[in-house]
């Protein structure tokens, strides 16, 4: 195998036991924080400006939470997420302990969550634009639904990720295994980064 | 010597294996050859832009360019000096020689290395398309002021190009970035310890952290900007609240670290240059190293010092003042080191040291314009002025492009096997040097006069008219001497001197393989004792720098297509994206077209990983 005599031939400094691949992804991870933090920050800064024309609307931020609804359906939503991550997690276990059962159990069951989260973002961006707040008529508007938007396309990513490799496990069965497990626990870094950014948008965004 | 002294011969210039090969390697030697070729090709593209720029301007109320096309000519001038020559070229000599530096067989991930490489040329071709399609290039200036760049202002679709071309260079720059760094991190060779790497792989890991970390800022920048001219928001129009300021806060949140980006590898060069040619040790190692460190964290506090003149207020102007001028320190710390390098040592004037030397004096000229134009009061008067173009070209030119020339001049005999001639880059260097100040020092007096950048013409009376003449004739100096370093480069390539391994009696690992380097680079694993791994043991006659473990089995992934397949989905996405917002019926087919394209590449590349794990 490539990796172990990588491994070997690096053994002799200090520092070097983790994976190359997992260090790729919490590198671009990295990267991903500051592409959130720019469209968070321009959400908080632009959100509540009023617009200098007549023909645009003005939109105060509170009255933009009414249409919200419910933060019951956005909280269904992040409780629905935040789950998926444990579930990614069992599935990571599943694999590590041979268990390839269980590991395509609880990666459907995270797929699932993530295809619910998805559904429930585009049932709520249909309710907000019926109730008149688009891309374009507001910068609340194009705020907001730029940065969920950009966070539901990750999402959406994650989970076609996950869905090929759920596919790649029923055809090759011991693909993935104990001593095999990297492409799952990056899906997973991913998956819990995507997660965790939602922690970040619900609280400033929705309960802010 | 540490290594079998081999006999001399005249290495084969002409890739094994036809063109072909090229396509899909992943030897990051070769990649390393395509990135500093294309950018080289882009640079010398970017030069021509710059000479009508300077014919332009060389007598008043000139007319050799309309208003329109100086605005597209200036604007990918910067845009391809920038984006396309400077970040690739140093990308370029990373990608040759970060690997051999610290005794790896490759970069950590190979594949994803080529990837980076076509997505730089894909992007380069989107921007350059701009020009044949109805000769609408963007036009808005490399920084790309909204609301300027807004459709109401700039009609034509160049902008669209100019987004576009840059998305594929983010993800290029992105994807390059995490593989030096991992690379840096992971593969050096058994006792290279951080404190033992060469100042040029400490500068390219510093240098792609502020990258990975910059990035993101003018990607959603652009973003914003892009669905302003396609899907009709409005980030950057005040009419709907938006805000221009918006723009130039995501902008140089990028665009300041981005300077450093594109002046530490060369920082690395010097560090490598000028011990090798002043027989000593770099004096300061440490400083060197962790003073680039301290450069790339205030990096991302000075940003607004590009924003003075937009009344940003007492306390924000106070701060970003402050912060920019302490930069001046950790650079001041590295110039005194440098001197202090050459101070008492066996100076020998070879071209790269040339460069080297007139590097620190061009530097140190543009850093001190630098730090006046950080005094707000000051930098009102003369923003936007020819005072701030002379003072980045001092740093970018002066700086950036001059020790790319030493860095070609003294790792080329590496990469080709070849020395390049001594007489004609000396010439090269004096035509350089020559034609540079004669350029740009005069724009110091022309900005303290009044004269504004981005200006099309100027009238007769005006008093400006003598040195904009003296710039023009000095741009085509400089032109000739990059004449006489393709000349040069060309004559090295048919008939130069056979470099062999160690032409320059150098310190650093790259020196300890054959030139050019097998494709598994090392003949056997270095394990690293000294910080100075060759000259330790050349001048202590043991192996007191670096001993050799010959059981050594670097393994290197197969050629693969799948890079090149999966970027050229993204360059056909772009063009997808371009036509969505105004012709969907043509940009949502295209947009399939391309998904099927990159999911085809991807689909090969995770089953070569799935037999190969590496990326």
């Amino acid at each position: 195998m490539a990796q172990a005599v990588r491994t070997e031939t690096t053994k002799t400094d200090p520092g070097r036991g983790l994976d190359l691949r997992k260090l790729g992804m919490w590198t671009f991870l990295g990267s991903e924080v500051f592409f959130f933090g720019a469209l968070i920050v321009t959400h908080m800064a632009m959100r509540g400006v009023e617009p200098l024309s007549s023909s645009f609307k003005s939109m105060n931020v509170e009255a933009v939470r009414e249409l919200f609804g419910y933060n019951v359906i956005t909280s269904v939503l992040a409780f629905i997420l935040l789950m998926s991550s444990l579930t990614m997690v069992l599935a990571l276990d599943g694999v590590k302990t041979n268990n390839p059962k269980r590991f395509r159990f609880w990666l459907g069951a995270t797929i699932f969550c993530g295809l619910c989260f998805l559904g429930g973002q585009v049932y709520e961006f249909t309710h907000i634009i019926h109730e008149g707040v688009t891309i374009r008529n507001s910068m609340f508007g194009s705020t907001f639904f730029t940065l969920t938007g950009f966070h539901g396309t990750h999402v959406f990513v994650g989970v076609v990720w996950l869905t090929s490799l759920l596919i790649s496990s029923l055809r090759h069965p011991n693909r993935y295994n104990g001593q095999n497990f990297m492409a799952v626990e990056m899906a997973g870094l991913y998956w819990h980064f995507v997660d965790l950014v939602w922690v970040g948008i619900f609280t400033l965004v929705y309960l802010i | 010597m540490a290594t079998d002294v081999q006999a001399l011969h005249a290495p084969e210039v002409k890739p094994k294996g036809g063109w072909l090969s090229w396509l899909v390697t992943v030897d990051h030697k070769k990649i390393g050859i395509m990135y500093l070729v294309t950018a080289f090709v882009f640079f010398l593209i970017g030069g021509l832009e710059a000479l009508m720029i300077r014919v332009q301007l060389g007598t008043p109320e000139n007319s050799f360019l309309t208003p329109q096309a100086y605005n597209q000519i200036f604007t990918m001038h910067g845009t391809t000096m920038v984006f396309l020559a400077i970040m690739p070229l140093n990308a370029g000599f990373m990608n040759y020689f970060v690997p051999l530096m610290i005794g790896a067989g490759d970069m950590a991930y190979p594949r994803m290395n080529a990837m980076s490489y076509w997505l730089l040329l894909f992007g380069g071709l989107v921007m350059y398309v701009s020009f044949i399609s109805g000769g609408n290039a963007p036009d808005a200036g490399w920084f790309a002021y909204a609301p300027l760049t807004e459709k109401i202002y700039s009609t034509t679709r160049g902008m669209d190009f100019w987004v576009l071309g840059l998305q594929l260079l983010g993800v290029s720059s992105l994807a390059g970035s995490v593989n030096i760094i991992v690379t840096i991190i992971r593969l050096r060779a058994p006792g290279m310890r951080f404190n033992r790497m060469p100042l040029f792989v400490w500068m390219s890991m510093i240098t792609s952290f502020l990258l990975i970390f910059a990035l993101p800022s003018i990607t959603v920048g652009i973003t914003l900007l892009f669905f302003d001219r396609n899907f009709q928001t409005n980030f950057f129009l005040p009419a709907a609240g938006g805000d221009p300021l918006l723009w130039q806060h995501l902008f140089w949140f990028f665009g300041h670290p981005e300077v450093y980006i594109m002046i530490l590898p060369a920082f690395g060069m010097i560090s490598e240059i000028l011990p090798v040619f002043s027989r000593k040790p770099i004096f300061g190692y440490e400083f060197v190293a962790y003073s680039g460190v301290a450069i790339g964290f205030l990096g991302f506090a000075v940003w607004a010092h590009h924003m003075f003149a937009t009344g940003l207020g007492t306390v924000a102007d106070t701060f970003f003042s402050a912060a920019s001028m302490l930069i001046s320190v950790p650079t001041g710390v590295k110039i005194f080191n440098w001197l202090a390098t050459m101070w008492r040592g066996d100076l020998r004037f070879k071209t790269p040291m040339y460069f080297a030397v007139g590097f620190i004096a061009m530097f140190v000229i543009g850093g001190i314009s630098g730090v006046s134009l950080a005094a707000p009061p000051f930098d009102l008067q003369v923003t936007d002025s020819y005072y701030v173009v002379a003072h980045f070209h001092y740093v970018l030119f002066g700086g950036a492009a001059f020790a790319l020339f030493g860095g070609a001049y003294y790792w080329l005999p590496k990469i080709t096997g070849r020395m390049l001639d001594e007489r004609l880059g000396k010439f090269n260097f004096w035509m350089i040097f020559l034609g540079f100040n004669l350029t740009f020092f005069p724009q110091h007096i022309l900005g303290i006069e009044g004269m504004p950048r981005r200006i099309w013409t100027y009238q007769d009376n005006q008093g400006w008219n003598l040195y904009n003449l003296l710039s023009s004739i000095g741009a085509f100096l400089i032109a000739f001497g990059a004449l006489i370093f393709v000349v040069n480069l060309i004559l090295s390539l048919r008939r130069g001197e056979p470099a062999g391994n160690d032409p320059w009696d150098a310190a650093t690992l790259e020196w300890a393989t054959t030139s050019p380097p097998p494709a598994h680079n090392f003949d056997a694993e270095i394990i690293v004792n000294s910080r100075r791994p060759l000259w330790d043991n050349k001048y202590s006659g043991e192996d007191r720098g670096m001993t050799l473990n010959h059981d050594w089995h670097p393994h290197l992934p197969p050629p693969s297509s799948a890079p090149l397949i999966f970027s050229s989905g993204l360059f056909v996405l772009a063009f997808g994206m371009f036509f969505l917002g105004s012709t969907p019926v043509l940009g949502i087919p295209i947009i399939l077209v391309a998904l099927a394209i990159a999911g085809f590449g991807m689909s090969r590349w995770v089953g070569e990983i799935a037999e190969d794990p590496v990326l």
